[in-house]
């Protein structure tokens, strides 16, 4: 697969680590009322959808970017490609 | 690619100019092909000596010797010869070569004839002639679909000492050397606008349009010829013949330095995104490599667009006794005639149901070859100028032995008739081949009008198909289907370009029946020759309810090995359909995978082999420990001193004891540069770390070092190492050897996905610095004489824990800590890697007054046990902080990662296992490292386990052995007396639970 790098432009998944859902970057208040049962839920469960996807990839050899990809786990088409931070700053996420 | 071998149409044999000399022993060697007639290339099959000419290949080598009989099958060891003249052949696998480049199941219709081939038949013995397994052909209602299946099952004991090993041994075609490969394989990567695939007519076409129009463009064809079937037809182009008109094509794309032309790479699968994958054979065609040339490329080729222009298979027809040698595919005789100038016999007959099998009557004709006999399956079959045609017949036996002689004839008017022949060439209609268009998720659809299965559905990103392989059989069709695909491919990529003038050619129409096999007869019918599938197993899959093709497949083999049912899985299928009447396209086809064609192990590991299949990382002190004659130990990548042998050391313990004695009594040196090192800086530096560890480290003050839990975010322990606080914003991270790669992407995923806010930058650093322990009661010492002197050591100035940048020998920057693993008075010396060597010599030098010695990686952990300090072994992916007896540091006051799914109630049981230490009651026995615990007395089961044993050692300082491990409410259970048992190998030690710090338990040395 070809990952189009939004800094460095299209680059081949092998110099890409894989981790999954993107959803792990919206890690619980661990000081919520409920933060055993949230991070029990952060943790173990993930969607596995057959299409569109939000997952995690780690440029590893190449600039170390997180990078958040919307691929077709069906087709493997990809859709978007985004700086993981970005998105964790969209979602709220700071300090 | 040798311009002897692209010259090779015009040059053709006349330059030797006696057809006499030409054919010599070569008793079925015709006039004309595009062989090199001059050239006589010398070869053996199965020792005896044969010629050839340059061109040929060794099936058309040997056929041309009067050779038929190339193999045995599979299963029951029935003689067969060639059956195509392409990479579908099922039958003539041989061979090549032998010792460290002999490779087995080559087809011999691929392998390019060269000057002292050696090849070897195979799945026979003592010889292709008599083959003592061919018995199994006798038993051969044994041996029918399914029957690994529902034979071997009882009794069960025989599965292991009887059945596998009979099995093993009949299994498997050709046999390896078991020498190694002296060759070389690459491995690399190009990049196009348009990758054709293929360079029959439209491959050539679309090559040439896209070529003009100046975009990148890659050709490759599987074989050493451009052309496809144009070097095998007689038909014209323009006013050339086929072959001489792709010579002219070939020539001007040689000019043109957008174009590469890749002769001899096969296409092996279509991959995400416009990737396929290719093989390109760079010295198969030779004796040896040239030096410093590879025997292979694989090739990762990254298109924009891609046209298959892969041809068509043509298919055989079922009947009783096909499979004698001489029985062949028409097309596949037509292009021996045509291309290689051989008959596999003096006289041949023709069995057909469409018009193509005419035509290789007619060529044979041409060429001076007897045709016995014309039978076409259709009652209005056309006319036949020069042969006996027989409309509306069948063949229905052949008889022969270890090749054909005869063929009997069901004629229309019922009678039957006997047709001598050495050859049948037979033809059942043509498959394109769709293989590439369904690598991702195409599934061929059918086209009745040509009786056969076309791309449809999803094909591979940025995919069309021209040509045969698209359904468009006649010449004048793939020439324009070709133009027209490279002008479509190349304007999506906004590229101009024109369609080549579209050159006359011949323009028939396709005209079949489908016929796929005779009906009549008791004896076997063969579908899949390669696993010796008839169409009784067919049958008898379908009778037994086995009858979606994916079941047909895996019950049968139909389809399975090297061939991948190029030639029978159609034949199967449409069986299939028959029986459970059902029309062909709901029948459906199985899923068609890469590779294409076969791929040796060799180039799939490229020069990832022997020492280079993974990099080696040495240590900066690697030369130093060689020069000490150093045992090195693989630890991951590194290649680390795993302990310092001196002269009259007779066994590692020794070497060991000694090093860890000496650092104990007074210093010893180790490189522990392996450590993974993370610099941390920002001004969110010390939150972030305090995010990362499970304890504290917001407060560590300046010039500190802290000791750091890891946990994963399910409260496991991971990790540990420490964290060096040179300033405010600047820390300097270690990890496990292990973990340095993980622990940095953590980091980042943290730093980039968690905290986005936070002001902080990650380095690994790892490789920038070499790092010492100097460890021992000497240890302050021996650095005071290294480390420049305005930096104090004194265990005031500089005490356990301490962090500092300092300078030694004279101005070579420096960073010291004061952190001790061994439990010793020790630090640990960083500088720039460039000056790791030196500054390890300069340690030694300078300890030489102590008696300083190296020690290696056994010591280390000897020493680690004897301290109790956790490691690999103790951090192994399902011990938590409070396993490790840590329960304690970590932080419920703040957020870090792991630390709120570490309260879990199922992780805090009142009966944890704790990390303890082990001693033998009676001192001479061992503490095996993996031994499970079991209380004193009672039962030894996974019920009554109590924990193992993680690490274990001789501890010279104690004179025992000694083991670490986890033990149920260990830390309240010091002084009871256990067992260690293995009741694997039926040992069992009784072992003392003892504190898991076996040296100084109250640190004092460490703080001296």
């Amino acid at each position: 697969m070809i990952i189009n790098h939004p800094i460095l432009g299209p680059r081949d998944s092998q110099e890409f680590t894989y981790l999954g859902d993107a959803a792990l970057i919206d890690r619980p208040d661990w000081q919520a009322e409920n933060a055993a049962d949230q991070f029990h839920d952060y943790l173990y469960l993930r969607d596995n959808p057959a299409g569109e996807h939000r997952e995690l990839w780690f440029h590893e050899q190449g600039d170390r970017s997180w990078l958040v990809v919307t691929r077709n786990t069906v087709t493997h088409e990809i859709l978007t490609v985004e700086l993981a931070r970005d998105v964790a700053r969209a979602r709220g996420r700071s300090k | 690619m040798t311009d002897a071998i692209l010259n090779a149409g015009t040059v053709a044999f006349q330059a030797d100019g006696s057809t006499g000399a030409r054919k010599g022993v070569q008793v079925n060697r015709l006039d004309g092909g595009l062989i090199k007639g001059s050239k006589a290339l010398t070869f053996t099959f199965d020792g005896k000596r044969y010629k050839g000419f340059e061109g040929d290949t060794l099936a058309s080598a040997l056929l041309a010797n009067g050779v038929r009989l190339m193999g045995r099958s599979f299963k029951y060891h029935r003689p067969r010869g060639v059956l195509t003249s392409g990479s579908e052949e099922p039958n003539a696998l041989v061979e090549l070569r032998s010792g460290g480049r002999q490779e087995p199941n080559t087809r011999a219709t691929t392998a390019e004839l060269y000057d002292g081939l050696e090849a070897n038949s195979q799945n026979r013995w003592p010889s292709l002639k008599h083959d003592f397994m061919a018995v199994n052909d006798r038993f051969s209602n044994f041996l029918t679909a399914g029957f690994y299946y529902k034979t071997f099952m009882w009794p069960a004991a025989f599965w292991e000492k009887i059945y596998e090993p009979i099995i093993r041994k009949a299994a498997g075609l050709g046999s390896i050397s078991f020498e190694d490969d002296p060759d070389a394989y690459d491995k690399g990567f190009l990049h196009c606008d348009l990758l054709v695939i293929g360079s029959g007519p439209s491959g050539l076409m679309a090559a040439l349009t896209a070529g003009r129009a100046g975009a990148q463009v890659i050709i490759a064809d599987e074989d050493f010829l451009l052309g496809g079937r144009l070097n095998a037809e007689t038909f014209g182009i323009n006013d050339l013949t086929g072959s001489a008109w792709v010579e002219q094509v070939q020539a001007e794309l040689a000019a043109l330095p957008n174009v590469r032309v890749m002769p001899r790479t096969s296409i092996i699968g279509a991959f995400d995104h416009g990737i396929y994958g290719a093989v390109e054979r760079v010295a198969d065609h030779v004796l040896a490599p040239e030096a410093g040339k590879p025997r292979q490329i694989l090739w990762r080729i990254y298109s924009k667009r891609a046209l298959l222009a892969a041809g068509a298979t043509e298919r055989p027809i079922a009947f009783e006794n096909n499979d004698r040698p001489g029985v062949m595919l028409a097309g596949a005789v037509r292009a021996y005639a045509n291309r290689w100038a051989v008959t596999p016999d003096q006289s041949v007959a023709v069995f057909t149901n469409n018009d193509d099998g005419h035509r290789t009557a007619a060529d044979l004709i041409a060429k001076g070859v007897k045709v016995t006999a014309v039978i076409d399956t259709r009652p209005d079959a056309p006319k036949v100028d020069g042969a006996e045609l027989f409309a509306g017949a069948q063949v229905i036996d052949t008889q022969g032995r270890l090749g054909l002689e005869t063929v009997r004839l069901r004629l229309a008017n019922g009678a039957t008739r006997d047709v001598p022949c050495g050859a049948l060439a037979v033809s059942g209609g043509w498959n394109p081949n769709v293989h590439l268009t369904c690598h991702q998720r195409g599934r061929p659809a059918w086209r009745e009008d040509i009786a056969a299965f076309v791309p449809a559905g999803t094909l591979p990103q940025n995919m069309s198909v021209a040509g045969a392989a698209n359904g468009d059989f006649s010449t004048a069709a793939a020439l324009r289907a070709g133009a027209e695909g490279a002008v479509a491919a190349l304007s999506d990529l906004g590229i101009d370009a024109k369609a080549a003038d579209l050159p006359a050619a011949e323009d028939a129409p396709v005209n079949v029946t489908p016929f796929w096999y005779v009906k009549e007869g008791k004896g076997r019918a063969w579908l899949d020759q390669q696993n010796d599938v008839t169409v009784k197993d067919v049958k008898l899959a379908h009778q037994e309810n086995f009858r979606s093709v994916e079941h047909l497949k895996r019950y049968t083999t139909l389809g399975m090995a090297t061939d991948q049912g190029k030639t029978s899985n159609m034949g199967g299928l449409a069986i299939m359909a028959e029986l459970a009447g059902k029309q062909i396209p709901e029948v459906g086809t199985t899923m068609f995978r890469p590779p294409y064609t076969p791929v040796s192990f060799g180039v799939m590991a490229g020069r990832s082999v022997g020492e280079e299949f993974r990099p080696t990382r040495k240590t900066p002190s690697h030369k130093w420990a060689e020069e000490q004659g150093a045992e090195f130990v693989e630890v991951g990548q590194w290649l680390r001193a795993q302990w310092f042998p001196k002269a009259g050391e007779t066994h590692w313990r020794q070497s060991v004891d000694r090093e860890v004695l000496q650092t104990r009594n007074s210093v010893g040196i180790c490189d522990v540069t392996t450590l993974g090192k993370i610099d941390v800086q920002g001004k969110d530096a010390a939150a972030f770390l305090n995010k990362m560890y499970a304890n504290a480290f917001a407060k560590l003050p300046v010039g500190k070092v802290r000791y750091g839990l890891m946990l994963r975010e399910d409260g496991i322990a991971y990790d540990d190492g420490t964290a060096a606080r040179f300033a405010e914003d600047h820390f300097v991270v270690t990890t496990t050897t292990a973990n340095a790669v993980l622990v940095y992407r953590n980091m980042e995923f943290a730093r980039q996905c968690l905290f986005p806010d936070m002001d902080v930058q990650l380095i690994s650093t790892t490789e920038a610095w070499a790092q010492f322990a100097v460890a021992g009661p000497n240890a302050r010492k021996l650095l005071q004489k290294v480390v420049d002197p305005e930096f104090d050591i004194s265990n005031e100035g500089f005490p356990f824990m301490a962090c500092g940048e300092i300078t030694v020998a004279g101005g070579c920057r420096a960073r010291l800590f004061r952190i001790s693993f061994s439990g010793e008075l020790a630090y640990e010396i960083a500088v720039p890697t460039r000056y790791g060597d030196a500054l390890l010599r300069k340690l030694m030098e300078a300890g030489e007054e102590f008696g300083a010695v190296p020690y290696g990686t056994e010591a280390l952990g000897v020493m680690r046990i004897e301290k109790g300090h956790a490691a690999g072994n103790e951090l192994n992916g399902t011990t938590s902080a409070l396993n490790l007896g840590m329960g304690r540091m970590v932080s419920k006051k703040k957020d870090c990662i792991g630390n709120t799914l570490s309260e879990r109630e199922g992780m805090n049981r009142e009966d944890a296992l704790k990390l303890v230490g082990f001693k033998p009651v009676n001192a001479a026995d061992p503490v095996p490292a993996g031994s499970h615990l079991m209380n004193a007395d009672g039962e030894v089961s996974a019920a009554t386990d109590q924990g193992y044993i993680t690490s274990a050692a001789y501890s010279p300082v104690l004179g025992c052995a000694i083991g670490i491990g986890f033990l149920k409410r260990g830390d309240a259970r010091l002084g009871e007396v256990i067992r260690a048992v293995n009741p694997l190998e039926g040992k069992e030690v009784q072992v003392e639970v003892v504190s898991a710090h076996f040296v100084d338990p109250e640190g004092e040395r460490l703080r001296g």
